[in-house]
């Protein structure tokens, strides 16, 4: 019994050392004064003010543009590579990846300068294509590793059995494939998806003047004192995601099936 | 349903494409200061003129040269200030504008013009922007006694309650005019000696920062900070209790102005947006919400508020300018230098 | 093996696998690989070609060991140690939080464990920057600790600008990765082969040291290398939470590249990476589990 309560205890103080900050951040979003030191009343003043707020939109636009896209594109090319690589010998495979894990392993910050350099020493303008680019870069691995496992499951005969049937390549795939490694992709997708937008130090160095995403538009702000717009921004996509999870995890268990991981 | 799902995901990413597609009209690329601008006026200067300013800001001067320099991104407008102003022009970065498309530049003060000189001898690369010192802000109800010099941020009574300058010259500006020599010193013995100073004051410090000594400072998180003139106005205005001051031993008075790189690509815009915000109502507009001092007399007879206008800290009287210097550039060598100094005094 | 561990999906290999037959029966399907060799080969393999060769060349191109030897420099030694000893402290923290929890929550009820691993990666989606300034709110002098702390007449916690609060901030920013991957490894552990220690007569302490520990170790050092190698080479939980009073390696590094050092720069960023996968290559010994499938 006692047991069970320190577990508990346990299990709660995480949660709250995790948490901490974020209730912090909510509860500014609400205070009146401009100062993050400082309480002046409770408002709902920065909610307005966000929506008017030209540069924390565009910010707000650049950061979901950039995270769709590099994770859709990743998520093509990954899925791809990852067919491609399940049915390549050990060899090849093992070097295959490795080079996978190149991004994961190596620092943020030497990812960001070594693609800053390699734009510069080619005479490209920084701006919204180097950051697509180096997004969709650390994140290719994220979709390879979601997919490969699901690959690793499936029946090769069934795609055999459909060519035999008279099926074309390209309609079997789609037909008999996909499906069954969908679950695969769509977590890849998501993953991608939560990485560029948690993102800071890659896209500090491959940016240029002509675009911000929240992230770079808050560290500029961090100096001067955030404006509270951004805690006001922050804390609704924060409850949206809340609300979206929470609903696709009652669905989960409405249906009863076995729970997809992540 | 993959069908529909495939049909959404094209939908979604052309209309995001189309949004994306930006127009390509006149455009100018400001690179300034954080939160040295009024965000109304760039509005104000897109309506007029029909140019999308594209704006960057930088912390310190020393981040933006490189940047500019490297010519990674062509900058149109940049605000450096006069010690950086003359590298660069003594470097060949720097485009001598057209002053015919400049006409405001009658609305700033000669004696502005003529204090540029030093660093922009005949006035030709740069038009100034904004001005001040740079002093100590303190909080009267945690300091019992009249502050007056720069002894009190080497004092170990303070200890943990100093915010000091992270910017290098600033940094040994203080120090150096401590200990009584000059600010653009290039004694190797004077250098060595400020760099012990700044070593032994390292544990007394609180923090090392540039723009964020206002919130803190707002807060009540330190009793003193090193912090330029201009941000003082914004801080006692959310703060009663803090008191800026310039100390007696002199200190650091200096012009930020615009100037037009060589590598940019819109050198006409640059002229353009040079001169808007010469006017006098957006000077005295940006004025009001940066509460930096500004040379721009035209907007300064417009201010209405007495106490501003005669503002000893935003317009400090000719005794506290008499002990003011400003900032020489000291050559490649010497910036090495202090950069390799200044990094054994945090690197501790 | 990090990622892999993360997000749960190390499955058993099929049996067709084992008999070596190409497992999708897709002829040909090596050029699928083309466009990510390419992108791999464009924005992986010559950027990091690229930083070799700033690192060791001058602003003449000359080849040059310089730039990489400024780590020799006392104050650059200095940051890397320092950058050193908080991250191992971090990723011992971490460890010493994480493993219990994952235990507790991997012992608990709960049917879905997508819901833990929910609200253990929900806190990703405020972003990261925010939440380490929202420590500042916590931690400073006249912050909320701070103003309980005094209301209770209780001595003050003066930990912002120290190292303590940096190791806070990464403790804090990376213990999800800690958590998830011993989390995803000891849901899989067979609790048939537990029970089969215990009825024959093994105690729960000799449970847990033989057969638990050892089975989540792969999921240890994942989270290892999850929590070490941001912690080793951050610069913004040191900017904002150690008041610019703390210089790590990562400082440093960034330093160089703002103030235009691009040489220096990118040779103490090679240090970095050579001393990163030596670091992995030393833990991988103990992953016995990748067999190879993973290089590190």
């Amino acid at each position: 019994m006692v047991k069970k309560f320190f577990e508990r205890f346990y299990v709660g103080f995480i949660l709250f050392f995790l948490y901490a900050p974020i209730i912090i951040l909510i509860i500014l979003s609400f205070n009146s004064s401009k100062s993050r030191s400082k309480w002046g009343s409770f408002t709902f003043h920065w909610y307005k003010e966000l929506f008017k707020n030209q540069s924390i939109m565009n910010a707000l636009y650049t950061t979901l543009i950039i995270a769709f896209l590099s994770a859709l594109i990743a998520t093509l090319i990954g899925t791809a590579a990852a067919i491609a690589i399940n049915s390549m010998k050990k060899t090849p495979r093992t070097i295959m990846i490795a080079i996978t894990n190149i991004p994961m392993l190596n620092a943020d910050i030497v990812t960001g300068i070594s693609l800053m350099l390699l734009f510069v020493a080619m005479r490209y303008t920084l701006g919204f294509t180097s950051v697509l680019i180096s997004h969709i870069t650390f994140n290719i691995p994220y979709v390879i590793l979601s997919v490969m496992p699901k690959l690793k499951q499936l029946n090769p005969h069934t795609f055999e059995a459909a060519l035999d049937l008279g099926a074309s390549p390209v309609y079997a795939f789609f037909k008999v494939i996909m499906p069954d490694i969908f679950p695969g992709v769509l977590t890849g997708f998501f993953l991608a998806f939560t990485m560029s937008l948690d993102d800071f130090v890659i896209t500090h160095f491959t940016k240029g003047p002509e675009i911000n995403t929240l992230s770079t538009k808050i560290y500029t702000e961090v100096r001067k004192g955030i404006k509270p717009e951004i805690y006001a921004l922050s804390t609704l996509m924060f409850i949206a995601v809340l609300l979206l999870l929470v609903i696709i995890n009652r669905r989960n268990a409405d249906k009863k099936q076995p729970v997809r991981k992540i | 349903m993959r069908k529909y799902i495939g049909i959404s995901v094209i939908l979604i990413l052309m209309a995001l494409l189309a949004g994306c597609s930006k127009k390509d009209g006149e455009k100018v690329y400001v690179y300034n200061w954080g939160e040295y601008i009024d965000e109304e006026t760039i509005k104000l200067f897109e309506k007029e003129t029909g140019i999308t300013v594209v704006y960057e800001e930088f912390e310190q001067n020393e981040d933006m040269y490189p940047k500019v320099q490297s010519g990674a991104v062509s900058y149109d407008v940049v605000c450096p200030s006069d010690y950086m102003i003359q590298k660069m022009i003594e470097n060949d970065l720097l485009y001598e504008p057209n002053f015919d498309n400049i006409p405001n530049i009658k609305y700033i003060d000669k004696s502005y013009l003529e204090s540029a000189e030093e660093y922009d001898p005949g006035n030709k690369y740069s038009v100034p922007y904004c001005w001040g010192t740079l002093g100590i802000l303190y909080n009267t109800t945690m300091v019992d006694e009249t502050i007056d010099s720069w002894g009190v941020l080497f004092d170990e009574k303070y200890s943990g309650e100093i915010l000091m300058i992270d910017s290098v010259r600033d940094a040994f500006a203080i120090a150096l005019q401590y200990l009584g020599y000059d600010l653009n010193s290039t004694n190797e013995t004077e250098l060595e000696e400020a760099k012990a100073l700044l070593q032994k004051q390292y544990p007394l410090v609180q923090a090392y920062v540039v723009d964020q000594v206002r919130d803190k400072m707002i807060g009540g998180e330190a009793a003193i900070g090193v912090i330029y003139s201009g941000e003082a106005i914004y801080t006692s205005r959310e703060n009663p209790d803090l008191e800026y001051v310039v100390p007696k031993e002199g200190s650091n008075v200096w012009i930020d102005g615009w100037v037009i790189p060589k590598n940019s690509k819109n050198k006409e815009n640059a002229e353009a947006f040079i001169n808007f915000m010469s006017k006098p109502e957006i000077a005295l507009m940006n004025f009001d919400y940066i509460t930096y001092s500004t040379p721009n007399s035209g907007a300064w007879e417009l201010i209405e508020d007495e106490e501003i206008k005669n503002s000893p800290v935003a317009f400090p009287p000719q005794d506290v300018l008499d002990r003011c210097t400003a900032f020489r550039y000291l050559g490649e060598e010497m910036e090495a230098t202090y950069i390799q100094k200044w990094n054994e005094v945090k690197g501790e | 093996m990090k990622i892999s561990n993360l997000l749960n999906i190390k499955t058993p290999r099929s049996p067709i696998q084992k008999t070596g037959v190409n497992s999708l029966g897709i002829r040909n399907a090596k050029w699928l690989s083309f466009p990510y060799i390419l992108w791999m080969a464009g924005f992986i393999i010559i950027p990091l070609i690229v930083i070799l060769y700033y690192g060791m060349t001058t602003n003449d191109n000359n080849l040059t060991m310089d730039n990489i030897a400024t780590i020799l420099n006392p104050i650059n030694l200095r940051a890397l140690r320092l950058a050193l000893e908080l991250s191992i402290i971090s990723t011992v923290i971490c460890l010493l939080l994480a493993y219990p929890l994952a235990l507790i929550l991997d012992k608990s009820k709960m049917k879905s464990n997508s819901f833990i691993v929910m609200i253990i990666i929900l806190p990703m989606w405020m972003n990261f920057l925010l939440r380490t300034i929202a420590w500042q709110n916590i931690l400073e002098r006249t912050g909320i600790i701070n103003t309980v702390l005094k209301f209770f007449k209780l001595p003050m916690l003066n930990i912002i600008n120290t190292p303590s609060a940096i190791i806070l901030g990464m403790v804090y920013n990376f213990l999800p990765f800690m958590v998830l991957p011993i989390y995803n490894v000891l849901i899989k552990i067979d609790k048939d082969i537990v029970n089969a220690a215990r009825d024959l007569g093994a105690n729960s302490r000799q449970t847990f040291l033989k057969i638990i520990l050892p089975l989540s170790l792969p999921g240890v050092i994942s989270g290892i290398t999850m929590v070490f190698v941001p912690s080793l080479t951050t610069f913004v939980i040191s900017n904002i939470l150690g008041g610019s009073k703390i210089v790590l390696i990562g400082n440093v590094i960034e330093q160089q590249f703002r103030i235009g050092n691009w040489h220096t720069g990118s040779g103490l960023s090679l240090v970095l990476m050579i001393f990163i996968l030596i670091s992995m290559a030393i833990l991988s010994k103990y992953d016995k589990e990748s067999e190879g499938s993973n290089l590190w």
